[in-house]
């Protein structure tokens, strides 16, 4: 009973839920393809050609565009992507239906009013706030609203795996849950726990302000607030990728999941550790003892632990896999990879991008050093690494099966699929060096830097660097829409013998073998509750009952 | 792929690794201690130590050489900056002539008050900002130019709250103080100038 073949092998999704997470994926692909769009025109306008007198159907400035592009790209095309694949993970992990579909649905249908809500405003000029929406400058009463209603319909998906997962305990007490399954579970508990800090900035200081029931709001506190949600929620990012490199990568390589133990104890302590560092990025800020600041910079440097264990076990199945595929030498065995395949080679060019973004961060996180990279151009150059590629192009490569999968179609031109991961890649590394080098010089982020009178000509090497590299990266992007896009709609189906699987790699050890520890929920959350306690609890105390709402607002 | 494929060199191929699961008849027991590759123990105890590492560079950089983040200075009310010295009125003051001196800059968009500033060479500034409407902020600096000269100080400067930090300027050059958080249309536009000259009778 205990050994013996998980359920999740032969379960194959119902068309219904197929479709269902198909719906997440068509809003994901259309916000980043409207998002993306901005970034060209960024990278030329870094370069001195500035296009946005010609936008003026879609936007008024650089600065409208840049809203846009931060919250359809870092926003909706990565919330809709991840609550869909993680859906797809929850019923193919547990081998069966969500418990409650219609809630699910509730939820992604929530999810969808938020964002038409949040897009009228951006769209007409009234939100140009950016994506972290610092006050005291207000955008229209909408955005918020529209945000707040993005962010529950996700709670709602969440609860919906709850439940499903609680079912499934019920009926099978003595089993590991399957690790996609779980893997599923850690991200959207993180993501809950750290959306509390921004769901209590505006529900509790920003949309009452919008609205005149209070005269002002308190910028400081509204900055730590964010914070505790800012930075978990590059790890919501990040734990998908980490779910397919772990579990689903190694399968489409030939090999078998390196360790199951580890993969889950890596989870645990990415859900440990990833609230309570928010303060890594307010080192330069004024209202907060930079002994607290030194606290979550420590803390920090402790997540690097569960960062170099994944890159050890990912890198180490890869190495299995490509044995198993005949590859010899200490590195020869990289080239024994099935490179051919677009899915795996988007994740592997995904993974490589992410060596140098996890550098950059950890040089981001370290205390007094951020005074020599805070908001400078070095940022945007960091999280196109991470975000942008690690996050994003694995989602390309997940897509690759995953719309065949869900459709019933071939992939459409896996070779242009191909191209389009080499494309972005090349791109990326001319933007993104270019970007941290102007941003080591002292350029500040989020500056139309070819407006700006005090950048000096010498740099203008650089900023051409930003503006090719840019441009490139676009086209590879737009390559892997047009990919995706022909593949829903084409006529041809899969044969009767045809069609992909999802991709789920068995662990080479038993997962039954796997510590029970590592498997129940109760000591882990109220490790990771205590820990939030420990290290935000004071600071926020302090800064909450000294807080004063006397900020008045202002216009973008 | 078979699972005769020899596993490739060096990793541990586990007895109980779950090749053939149709047999079916076996119990796993949990085990006790999570199972660690012994590559990977060692991989772990590189990446532990090079932490430890950094993190006590960082430190020292902190302790010994002063390079030190903001900390909380106190509060101010934004809305009375005119009427609340010092910043009613923004500017440089002398503590000891020609080594230290206070420089308190307020910002209100899209322009930093004071936008010039000009102190001798080898002097010491303890900058105090603060904002008088949103957030902005400070970067002291850049580099790879002709003239111009990058700094240690970066500041958040934000509406109800006091940002300090110190400098020592051992080199003459311009400074350019460039906002560096997004605060409205004209941000790219808020840049003052600090020029650090040669000391009077100066070596
Ligand atoms: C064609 C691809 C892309 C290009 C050329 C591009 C270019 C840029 C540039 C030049 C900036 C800097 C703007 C500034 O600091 O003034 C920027 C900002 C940003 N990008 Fe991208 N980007 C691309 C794709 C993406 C993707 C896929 C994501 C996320 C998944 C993303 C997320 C962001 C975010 C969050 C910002 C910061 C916005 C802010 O500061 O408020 N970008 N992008
Ligand atoms: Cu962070
Ligand atoms: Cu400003
Ligand atoms: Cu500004």
């Amino acid at each position: 009973m205990l050994k013996g073949r998980p359920t999740q092998v032969d379960y194959q999704l119902e068309q219904r839920d197929r479709n269902f997470v198909g719906y997440h994926l068509i809003v994901a692909v259309a916000a980043l393809l409207i998002g993306s769009t901005f970034g060209p025109l960024q990278s030329l306008e870094h370069a001195g050609i500035d296009l946005y007198p010609q936008m003026t159907w879609l936007v008024d400035n650089y600065y409208q565009g840049l809203t846009i592009h931060g919250v359809l790209n870092a926003l909706v095309w990565t919330t809709f992507f991840i609550t869909g694949f993680l859906t797809l993970c929850m019923i193919k992990g547990l081998g069966r239906r969500l418990r409650y579909p219609v809630l699910n649905w509730i939820g992604f249908l929530t999810m969808v009013v938020g964002l038409v809500i949040t897009a009228v405003p951006l769209l007409a000029g009234n939100a140009t706030v950016l994506f972290t929406f610092y006050p005291p400058m207000q955008p229209s009463s909408l955005f918020y609203i529209g945000l707040t209603l993005v962010v529950v319909g996700s709670w709602i998906e969440g609860l919906g795996f709850y439940l499903t997962f609680y079912e499934w305990r019920k009926d099978n007490p003595d089993q590991r849950s399957p690790f996609i399954a779980f893997a599923s579970l850690v991200t959207m508990v993180l993501w809950q726990i750290a959306t509390i800090g921004v769901a209590a900035e505006i529900l509790g200081m920003l949309l009452p302000a919008s609205l005149g029931w209070t005269s002002g709001m308190d910028p400081q506190l509204a900055r730590t607030l964010f914070w505790f949600t800012g930075h978990p929620l590059v790890y919501f990012w990040l734990l998908p990728a980490y779910l397919s490199w772990y579990a689903m990568l190694p399968k489409q390589v030939d090999g078998k999941m390196f360790s199951d133990q580890l993969a889950r104890l890596a989870f645990w302590l990415f859900l440990l550790l990833s609230v309570p560092l928010g303060f890594h990025h307010q080192f330069v800020d004024p209202g907060i003892p930079s002994g607290w600041k030194y606290v979550h910079f420590a803390l920090t440097y402790a997540v690097a632990i569960p960062s170099f264990m994944t890159m050890f076990t990912v890198i180490a199945s890869l190495e299995y896999g490509a044995w198993r595929r005949g590859g010899r030498g200490l590195f020869g065995w990289v080239r024994a990879l099935p490179w051919g395949n677009p899915s795996v080679t988007a994740q592997l060019l995904a993974g490589i991008l992410f060596v140098f973004g996890g550098i950059g961060g950890i040089m981001n996180a370290s205390y007094n050093v951020n005074l020599a990279l805070h908001n400078t151009a070095w940022v945007p150059g960091h999280f196109h690494l991470t975000v942008a590629s690690a996050v994003t192009m694995t989602f390309f490569g997940i897509s690759y099966w995953l719309v065949p999968y869900i459709v019933g179609k071939p992939l459409w031109a896996p070779k242009l699929a191909l191209a389009s991961s080499w494309i972005y890649f090349g791109g990326m590394l001319v933007f993104s060096n270019a970007l941290h080098t102007v941003g080591l010089l002292g350029a500040p982020r989020r500056v139309p830097l070819g407006l700006a009178p005090y950048i000096p000509s010498e740099w203008s090497g650089h900023l051409w660097r930003v503006g090719i590299g840019g441009t490139v990266m676009y086209i590879g992007l737009i390559l892997y829409v047009v990919v995706i896009v022909v593949t829903a709609l084409r006529r041809k189906r899969f044969a009767e013998d045809e069609g992909v699987e999802i991709p789920v790699a068995e662990s080479r050890r038993d997962v039954q073998a796997t510590p029970v520890w590592l498997d129940r929920w109760v000591p882990w959350l109220t490790a990771t509750g205590l820990l939030i306690l420990l290290a935000y609890g004071p600071q926020l105390y302090e800064q909450i009952v000294n807080a004063q709402l006397n900020s008045p607002s202002f216009p973008p | 792929m078979t699972d005769d494929t020899p596993a490739a060199e060096g990793f541990d191929e586990d007895p109980s690794a779950s090749s053939e699961p149709d047999g079916g008849a076996v119990v796993v027991e949990p085990d006790e201690h999570v199972h660690v590759d012994p590559y990977e123990r060692n991989w772990m105890r590189i990446a532990a130590f090079t932490m430890v590492v950094f993190a006590i560079a960082v430190t020292v950089a902190g302790l010994a050489l002063g390079i030190q983040v903001p900390t909380d200075e106190g509060r101010v009310d934004p809305n009375t900056l005119a009427s609340t010295p010092p910043w009613s009125e923004p500017g440089l003051r002398e503590i000891v002539p020609g080594e230290e001196y206070d420089l308190y800059i307020v910002a209100r968009r899209f322009a930093f008050q004071p936008m010039e500033v000009e102190i001798p060479q080898g002097a010491t500034v303890n900058f105090y900002a603060t904002s008088a409407d949103v957030q902005h902020g400070i970067k002291l600096g850049l580099a790879g130019a002709e003239g111009r000269q990058a700094s240690n100080i970066n500041i958040m400067v934000i509406p109800g709250q006091v940002s300090k930090l110190t400098s020592t300027f051992d080199d003459v050059g311009v400074y350019d103080y460039i906002c560096h958080e997004y605060c409205g249309l004209a941000h790219h536009q808020m840049a003052g100038v600090l020029r650090v000259v040669p000391a009077e009778g100066g070596e």
